[in-house]
């Protein structure tokens, strides 16, 4: 029992490992593949951002008229409903923005990257640009992991934005909070500093869900299941990593 | 030649370094590969065509593209030529017509002539070919045997093939080895070959069933194993 313990916990590190020295390749190519082949960069901003958004306009949308919900029925309690826009503005850009558009992007566009990358690796595409002296990780991992890191923030804004809109739709349009208390409120409370949080996190988490999707992939066995397999263990471990890097940004940025 | 996993691919992948060996040294054209840098097996690698078992074709390009690739990689040849050199390997293959077709709208054999199309693209001079006779249908089949010993010729290549098919295979081959347990078993003309006295190579070249590679897969005694007690 003890031995399996440590033996998993062995192999945690050996992958862990090998991925830092996978992160560190791919950050030694970035700039000669944002140079000579930002075409194949600016394809995998469409194909991880542009394809996004729809899923996050509409999840951004709903989950901000929740927070406006929430808020008002809570602060209507203390009579302090002018508040609303606070509430809902700090926990969208703060927290909510940045994390539930990390695990979006992780089932939309992070287990489309992984099984791109495992179903070219079962069908020899890899091999095939070995081959060709074309090193596969110049051509398709780093395009793909720029790709992500560039779209997350975009996308966390795009999230953040349509969320406000929402608990503003909710608040001031149903439950009658008055429109300029909302966003004075709002306007006065933010300081640069929350909104950095919310942009920090954003570009940790662009690293974090790019990197593991792109690595997944990347070592996935080269089979129908393996890819599969790949595919599955991507949205689960970037959601972990996800929300574990949260808390250790939130503790140490306050 | 050589039987199912007698160690035939893995000496194709270790002769293009997809593969470190353990031990041991690998040659090619004098140069010992292991020891090459990623930049010097670059180099080495273009002079090198593979054609992997399914093709391999990069499936977000079209036929046209697929070909061009390895140019526009490794040249700075223009556009009008790079169009020019892709259409001349289309032709020698006869797909000159599919130029615009996607890799998914192929069929297999088409598949594997667009990937030797692309793997002489270069003008490489070794073309290392995986299994290419796999699961094809007659005429297809016939179309890659002949395109393998033309290209040959008419490139004035060195073509290695790896295969277990052994009658296309003497149709195109100069010089035959059998494989046998990650051991050469026999080698030398189609003929020779066929008139070989070992056990191994006459029971893979006149597809015995069973012989040296036995029937049956290793296995304690039949009556034993009937008759025992279940092990659980």
């Amino acid at each position: 029992m003890l031995r399996d313990i440590w033996a998993t916990f062995i192999g945690f590190l050996h992958g862990f490992g090998a991925m830092c020295l996978f992160f560190l390749r791919l950050l030694q190519y970035t700039p000669s593949v944002l140079y000579k082949r930002f075409s194949l960069v600016a394809y995998q901003v469409y194909n991880a951002g542009a394809l996004s958004i729809v899923i996050i306009m509409v999840c951004g949308l709903f989950v901000g008229g929740v927070l406006g919900l929430q808020a008002y029925s809570n602060l209507e309690r203390f009579n302090a409903e002018d508040t609303t826009g606070i509430f809902a503005g700090f926990a969208l850009i703060k927290e909510i923005g940045p994390v539930i558009t990390a695990l979006l992007f992780a089932g939309r566009a992070g287990t489309a990257l992984a099984s791109e990358i495992g179903l070219m690796k079962a069908t020899d595409q890899l091999s095939a640009m070995e081959m060709m002296a074309v090193d596969p990780l110049r051509y398709v991992a780093v395009p793909r992991f720029l790709g992500g890191v560039i779209s997350m923030p975009l996308l966390v804004a795009v999230f953040t934005a349509i969320g406000l809109l929402g608990s503003h739709l909710v608040a001031v349009e149903l439950l009658g909070v008055d429109v300029g208390a909302y966003w004075q409120q709002l306007q006065n409370a933010l300081d640069m500093e929350d909104v950095m949080e919310g942009i920090y996190k954003s570009i940790v988490f662009g690293v974090i869900a790019s990197l593991l999707a792109v690595w997944e992939g990347y070592n996935s066995v080269p089979t129908a299941e393996g890819v599969g397999r790949a595919t599955t263990r991507t949205v689960v471990i970037t959601a972990i990593a996800v929300l574990v890097f949260d808390f250790m940004i939130t503790a140490w940025v306050l | 030649m050589g039987p199912s996993g007698t160690g035939k691919t893995t000496l194709l992948q270790l002769i293009t370094r997809q593969l470190a060996p353990d031990s041991g040294q690998i040659l090619v054209d004098g140069v010992d590969i292991s020891t090459l840098s990623q930049s010097e097996l670059y180099k080495m690698r273009q002079r090198f065509g593979v054609l992997f078992q399914n093709g391999a074709l990069l499936t977000d390009m079209s036929v046209f593209e697929n070909v061009a690739f390895p140019i526009r990689e490794h040249t700075r040849l223009p556009d009008s030529l790079i169009r020019h050199v892709v259409l001349t390997k289309l032709h020698a293959v006869g797909l000159r017509g599919a130029a615009e077709l996607m890799p998914a709208q192929l069929s297999g054999g088409m598949a594997r002539r667009v990937a030797l199309a692309r793997a002489i693209a270069m003008d490489p001079d070794v073309l290392l070919y995986d299994e290419p006779f796999v699961g094809l249908d007659p005429i297809s089949m016939g179309v890659i045997v002949k395109l393998v010993g033309q290209i040959s010729d008419a490139l004035d290549i060195t073509s290695v093939v790896v295969s277990h098919d052994v009658h296309d295979v003497v149709a195109v081959a100069d010089y035959s080895y059998v494989i046998s347990d990650g051991q050469v078993a026999a080698a030398g003309t189609p003929e020779e070959l066929n008139n070989s006295s070992s056990e191994v190579v006459k029971q893979f070249m006149h597809g015995l069933p069973d012989g040296p590679v036995g029937f049956h897969y290793d296995a304690p005694d039949y009556a034993k194993q009937l008759l025992g007690e279940s092990p659980d």
